[in-house]
């Protein structure tokens, strides 16, 4: 009998899901994928984009030339995901039903939910690179900011790319020094956990990187309110940090959609859903990849990649009725650039949080310390993406699990911790 | 690991004073552990989120956090920080006898 599978959402996870399965599942079943709009952006790229170190077009591509012929694209925003039913109620009218679907919609980001970020954002006191849009004025903004105090501040999590922001300031520091005038401006780092990145090995080595290069820290600083006429961030326990400039990670939830279908999503609209299987909740035909997901996790493309392997033997072994096996171990690994054509590596999963030695193996690129050879994997990568991770190829030497050689494991800091403070868990406020 | 009497009762805790088996939590243990926490009474939005904070544990195996608080109960994060003012979530799972609420990164 031919099995109907939808995946909502074309952006990384959807698109390698869809490519892995068109090749694992019998030539008549039919694999829709279903996004609200053609671009696919890839998104590691707006990092720099602020910095005039990548042009905005050289990171969009066309969503559906990504999937592989035998997959079907549709284009329209989605309505309501019907559980009991089997059948997803899209936009424009249109109704698919499914044998499985795979929620792949990632991330939104809802600045609307923070006091004043909006009229701050409007009023081009503060910005976000997390979007195209926001990347690109933020662009402009630097390049005419000549001295003062930037806020890069870290709403609330969780967030895409937990790293990222730690990688802007690193980047401010570089951009402002190269232009002569990194005298002139105070950065501050200001976020809701309670170190800059709250895991022991890895906090010590970024709060050091941070100091080293004058950026402040300011932690445990829960954003109640950005104020654009008083220049200036109020926590909800009443602190103040003071801007010029704001770089701003909205907070983040899941998609409209998700809370428009009973059962599907937590209180914030993200997908529940076991972190091994990556089976949701809600129902065993409904899976869930990448960011959508309210697992341990982080929300990463690197996730949704390892993910990716994982879950199509998953949804094979579902669709002819048999037990789901594979395991996904919480994999995650990200470079992070430092600047000056450095950046670190970092790779961890559930249970081993990220610690120093090297990657893949014993030979490999040097884990959790700054070098060249990290950053030029970091610009390497982009090509990676295109050709390798989103086809659903397997990357030589880089599997869904976590590797254990090479790695320095049982270092003081990481003996003795639950798992559950393992693999950058954060305490909240 | 440290050891704390509350209601007269020996119940094990963290460095940071959360309980590491909430099967030992009493509910007249709560007042107690507000009390040291600068709450002098708990009134009943108090106990509403801390039934909540106990009910959210015992569904998922962590305490929300302050938005998923907000959101679930529909209390404004700011309402929740004039009664919890050293941070909702983390304050009321103390006072729930919950381990502190953990959270993706």
């Amino acid at each position: 009998m031919v099995k109907r599978v939808v995946v909502l959402g074309g952006g990384t996870g959807g698109t390698l899901i869809a490519n892995r399965l068109r090749r694992q599942l019998a030539v008549d079943d039919v694999i829709t994928v279903v996004d609200r709009d053609g671009e696919h952006l890839y998104q590691p790229g707006l990092l720099f984009v602020p910095f005039g170190k990548i042009r905005a077009e050289s990171i969009t591509r066309s969503r559906a030339r990504q999937l592989h012929g035998g997959v079907g694209y549709h284009q329209s925003g989605a309505e309501r995901v019907d559980i009991d039913a089997s059948r997803v109620h899209l936009e424009d009218g249109t109704v698919l039903p499914y044998d499985a679907l795979v929620i792949a919609t990632g991330a939104a980001l809802l600045p609307g939910e923070t006091e004043g970020l909006a009229e701050a954002t409007e009023r081009g006191k503060a910005f976000t690179f997390y979007d195209m849009a926001g990347a690109v004025a933020l662009r402009d903004a630097l390049a005419r900011f000549d001295g003062g105090r930037i806020a890069v501040n870290v709403v609330d999590m969780p967030i895409k790319c937990p790293v990222a922001p730690i990688e802007f300031s690193f980047l401010a520091d570089w951009y402002f020094r190269s232009r002569g005038i990194r005298e002139r401006v105070e950065l501050t780092f200001v976020t809701p956990l309670d170190g800059a990145f709250t895991k022991a090995v890895c906090n010590r080595e970024l709060s050091g990187m941070l100091d080293g290069k004058g950026v402040q820290l300011v932690t445990e600083f829960n954003t109640g309110e950005v104020d654009a006429d008083g220049g200036r961030l109020v926590s909800f326990d009443g602190r103040e940090v003071g801007f010029d400039l704001a770089v701003t990670v909205p907070v983040h939830g899941g998609q409209a959609y998700v809370g428009r279908s009973p059962g599907l999503g937590d209180a914030l609209g993200f997908i529940p859903a076991d972190e091994r299987t990556l089976q949701a909740k809600a129902s065993p035909n409904v899976f869930v990849i990448g960011d959508a997901a309210d697992i341990r996790a982080s929300k990463a493309g690197s996730v949704a990649h390892f993910e990716g392997e994982i879950l199509t033997r998953n949804i094979a072994s579902f669709l002819r009725g048999q037990p789901l096996s594979a395991s996904f171990d919480g994999h995650t690994n990200c470079f992070i650039e430092s600047g000056f054509g450095k950046a670190l590596l970092i790779d961890f999963n559930y249970d081993t949080e990220p610690v120093t030695g090297r990657f893949p193996g014993r030979i490999g690129l040097p884990l959790l310390r700054e070098s060249r050879l990290n950053h030029l994997g970091k610009l390497a990568f982009q090509w990676l993406y295109w050709h390798m991770l989103l086809p659903g190829r397997d990357i030589p030497g880089i599997g869904a699990d976590m590797p254990l050689a090479g790695k320095r494991l049982g270092a003081p800091a990481a003996a003795g911790s639950p798992v559950g403070s393992l693999t950058g868990t954060r305490e909240r406020a | 690991m440290p050891v704390k009497i509350y209601a007269g009762t020996e119940v094990t805790v963290n460095d940071e004073g959360f309980f590491t088996d909430p099967q030992q939590w009493r509910e007249d243990m709560a007042p107690e552990i507000a009390a040291e926490n600068d709450i002098s009474a708990l009134t009943e939005p108090h106990w509403q989120v801390v039934k909540f904070m106990r009910h959210e544990y015992a569904e998922k195996g962590t305490g929300p956090s302050v938005r998923a608080l907000s959101k679930t109960s529909g209390v404004s994060i700011k309402e929740l920080y004039e009664l919890f003012p050293k941070g909702p979530a983390k304050l009321a799972a103390k006072i729930a006898g919950i381990p502190k609420p953990r959270g993706c990164i």
